[in-house]
């Protein structure tokens, strides 16, 4: 039999003060990060924000400054230039919340032809979001966000009892909003796709709690004379491995998804790496000894 | 026990069985197969999304109020008509969707209510203004918006697109999706000119018309318009005529002073089509007229004999040729300075008719043909390094157990596939990385199970019991870190836009078929391993 961890003993719970400010700041970097969308000082991607996005694929390596005086000479102004110069493609974003922002991909298009003329382009990608559509993703985002919130938080306080439903909730939180700090430290587009991986983040980040939470309850059934933090510490341990080796199977699928997926979900692969190892640290690490914080270190007499 | 474990193979074997007639349209296999197969049974598969197999999406807004806004200059002409047949002196003007006549005599407003019965009148400062209600104000925005998909489903048929997606979202928007689009600049174009051909008459008698310059920059083109307008009639106005130069390409606009009054407009257009001056051999347009717009035709160059008619198309003249001579037979040529490919365009809009309202694109997402591909290979690429990494891992780290999860995993991917091709769905790009994570998330099931089991062969359990009691102990657990991800992949099917709704798709079925291969398929398989023989040691 292969153990990735064999029969362990360490003291979880002890060093929850540290795990709480690890979390505290990963959490409000997330906060940070929200505060920066609301204002407006976010990176959003123009699926949010509105605008055009044009990606070009040259016949030769190109020059990004070149591209950009292209641009440039042809009158439109703040376009962010992202350059992959491997696959020698260029990314222009023109973010713009008003409704010339829709069929300016032309006017782009036609200047960097021009600019660059003795390199042949195609047309890899054009995405225009006008004012009104840009709306209607937020608002829908916003939507999506408060569903899979309720949601759940209906399924958690339904399957748990209501200590444990705090720490999951918490958890699932603090691995969201740890991703999306991530991301807004490193200033990454924060966008569409970006959002559907922190759902599914919040959707996922239960599994490794439950699997802990499952043990805990069982154990608290035989242990109830022990105090809660001994039981804890218990049940972590003799689940550790399985904690680890679920996450493990996803993370396998995500780099390979980082690594060959290409470029449309690149970022998408990078937030579920980041989220399914923030999940599993969250699981004994934020889930757990919020139950011990919440529930008290007496011990839980509860027979069921 | 013999007997449960044979239904559940039968039960794996049908869903496999099921899964190969589903997938087959999506192999080359299906065009092999006897035309009796192919048109009796499942013919369609799993379709490609937008982002992968390349094309547009679109989102067009109908505006309505500008259908409302025409309606209402129409009503104002039949007004003015009206009023003139009764001797009523009266001044009627539209200004937006209102209608004021000037002045509000009880005469006047009883002749416009007579007939106008549905117009609620507003009377102010000796004025009264028109509008139309709001229930048909709704009814005509509805409509436009009704005749709009209508009109640009028959464009893009003309214009040859496979399986082309129009429908209608909410009030008035337009969803139009176009796969594998070789142009999508010419085919946006396509569908969003309005084609409202008009005929009107060049005002060359006004005094003022000698004074406009022959030919200007586009860039003056407002200028002019503020500097003459005031000098110009009240029923003219400034339009403008577009050159291209063909050597240098240079771009000049050549300024008409155009009656406001449509002399004829395209609606009465039976065919057109592209033909080649000879002289010039340039392409110009051809149109016919019906039996009724050709009399009307036939009247309006009998009227206007010696002057110059412009034909119009959505605000640009095309040209403005002097009549010589009364035309009879409802034939007309548009001519102006464009490409064969214009042309040809230009007939198709006008063969399928004017769109009741203009529309504005609100969304615009054209993914090239070779970003699709690329897209495909590399979606394979992944898909395929994780199945080969997780296997690899369960089988190292389960031995003869991960084989089974192994097994169980292929399956899942299988059925997965399977599931999707019988519902149809669109597999996309996310949808892709949804089933990459399904690979990581099914295995997990199994991680569980083992685990448990493992706990209790610690506990000194035999074999057999080990594997039951995993099952048991170890279910809740699986259906419990299943759902919440369910729950968020209903959200964003629920809240997605298209890629994103495919994502939902693949990952949620992925969840819920692993949750059919490894509680039903992994659990037969130990179950048959027991059923042979009492297992002395469990491999795991």
């Amino acid at each position: 039999m292969i153990e990735l961890i064999k029969k362990s003993n360490y003291d979880f719970m002890g060093k929850r003060h540290i795990a709480f400010a690890v979390s505290g700041i990963l959490s409000l970097l997330g906060i940070l990060a929200i505060v920066a969308i609301g204002r407006g000082t976010a990176n959003l991607g123009i699926d949010f924000a509105g605008g055009t996005a044009v990606q070009l694929k040259f016949e030769k390596p190109v020059n990004l400054h070149q591209v950009r005086e292209a641009v440039g000479a042809s009158g439109i102004k703040d376009a962010e230039l992202q350059d992959m110069p491997t696959e020698r493609k260029v990314l222009i974003i023109i973010k713009k919340q008003d409704e010339q922002a829709v069929g300016l991909s032309d006017k782009v298009i036609a200047a960097v032809e021009k600019g660059v003329a003795a390199n042949k382009i195609t047309v890899d990608s054009v995405s225009e979001i006008g004012p009104k559509v840009g709306k209607k993703l937020r608002v829908d985002a916003m939507w999506a966000i408060i569903a899979s919130i309720v949601g759940i938080l209906i399924y958690v306080g339904w399957r748990f009892q209501f200590s444990f439903s705090v720490g999951a909730t918490a958890a699932t939180f603090h691995d969201v909003l740890a991703v999306l700090g991530v991301f807004y430290v490193f200033g990454l587009e924060i966008n569409l796709i970006l959002l559907t991986a922190l759902l599914t983040i919040a959707g996922y980040s239960l599994t490794d709690t439950v699997v802990v939470f499952d043990r805990i309850r069982e154990n608290l059934r035989v242990m109830f004379k022990d105090p809660v933090e001994r039981t804890i510490n218990k049940s972590i341990n003799e689940v550790l491995s399985r904690t680890i080796v679920t996450s493990i199977t996803v993370l396998l699928a995500s780099i390979s998804l980082y690594l060959f997926g290409g470029e449309v979900i690149h970022e998408f692969a990078l937030a579920m790496i980041l989220g399914v190892v923030v999940g599993t640290y969250s699981s004994v690490f934020v889930a757990s000894p919020v139950v011990l914080v919440w529930s008290g270190n007496k011990p839980l007499v509860k027979k069921s | 026990m013999k007997k449960t474990v044979k239904w559940r193979f039968a039960l794996i074997g049908l869903a496999a069985v099921l899964s190969v007639v589903f997938l087959l349209p999506n192999t080359p296999i299906f065009k092999l197969m006897p035309e009796g197969y192919r048109t009796n049974m499942p013919d369609k598969g799993i379709i490609l999304g937008l982002d992968l197999q390349g094309g547009i999406y679109l989102v067009f807004e109908v505006e309505g109020q500008k259908a409302v806004e025409q309606t209402i200059v129409r009503s104002s002409l039949n007004i003015k008509k009206l009023l003139d047949k009764k001797n009523l002196k009266a001044d009627v003007k539209t200004e937006a969707a209102n209608i004021i006549v000037t002045p509000a005599s009880a005469d006047v407003r009883k002749v416009i209510e007579g007939t106008y019965t549905t117009m609620i009148a507003r009377e102010s400062g000796g004025s009264v203004s028109y509008t139309l209600s709001d229930k048909e104000a709704k009814a005509i925005k509805d409509n436009a918006t009704e005749q709009a998909l209508e009109t640009i489903r028959n464009r893009i048929d003309q214009f040859g697109v496979t399986e082309p997606v129009i429908q209608r979202q909410g009030v008035n928007e337009l969803i139009v999706q176009l796969p594998g689009v070789k142009d999508p600049k010419r085919a946006i174009e396509l569908i969003g000119k309005t084609a409202q051909l008009e005929f009107r008459l060049v005002d060359d008698d006004a005094p003022i018309a000698a004074e406009i310059p022959l030919s200007i920059k586009p860039a003056e083109e407002e200028e002019l318009i503020k500097k003459y307008a005031d000098k110009i009639p009240q029923d003219a106005e400034l339009r403008f005529e577009r050159h291209i130069n063909k050597e240098t390409n240079e771009i000049t606009k050549k300024p008409m002073l155009l009656k406001k009054e449509i002399a004829m407009t395209g609606d009465s257009l039976s065919e057109a089509r592209v033909a080649i001056d000879s002289r010039f051999n340039t392409p110009y347009v051809s149109i016919t007229f019906n039996t009724e717009g050709a009399k009307l035709f036939e009247e309006v160059t009998g009227r206007y004999v010696k002057k110059r008619l412009a034909i119009i198309l959505d605000d640009n003249i095309y040209s403005a040729p002097v009549i010589q001579e009364k035309i009879a037979g409802g034939n007309a040529q548009i001519t102006g300075s464009y490409t064969m490919e214009e042309a040809k365009d230009l007939s198709i809009v006008l063969r399928a008719g004017s769109l009741p309202a203009p529309v504005k694109m609100h969304q615009n997402v054209t993914v090239g043909p070779s970003l699709g591909r690329d897209s495909i290979e590399a979606g394979k690429i992944a898909s395929l390094a994780a199945f080969v990494l997780v296997a690899s891992f369960m089988l190292v780290y389960y031995k003869l157990s991960g084989l089974i999860a192994d097994l169980a995993l292929t399956l899942n991917i299988f059925f997965l596939l399977g599931v999707m091709a019988a519902m149809n769905a669109t597999l996309t790009m996310p949808g892709i990385a949804g089933i990459v994570l399904a690979i990581g998330m099914a295995v997990d099931t199994n991680v569980l199970l083992f685990e448990r089991m493992r706990d209790e062969l610690k506990l000194g359990k035999t074999p057999r019991s080990a594997v039951d009691s995993g099952y048991d102990k170890a279910f809740l657990t699986i259906v419990d870190s299943h759902v919440t991800t369910l729950i968020t992949a209903a959200v964003l099917f629920q809240f997605g836009t298209g890629p994103i709704k495919g994502f939902a798709v693949t990952l949620s079925i992925g969840i819920i078929i692993n949750l059919f291969t490894s509680l039903i398929g992994t659990k037969a398989v130990f179950d048959f391993i027991h059923t042979k023989k009492e297992v002395k040691s469990l491999s795991i």
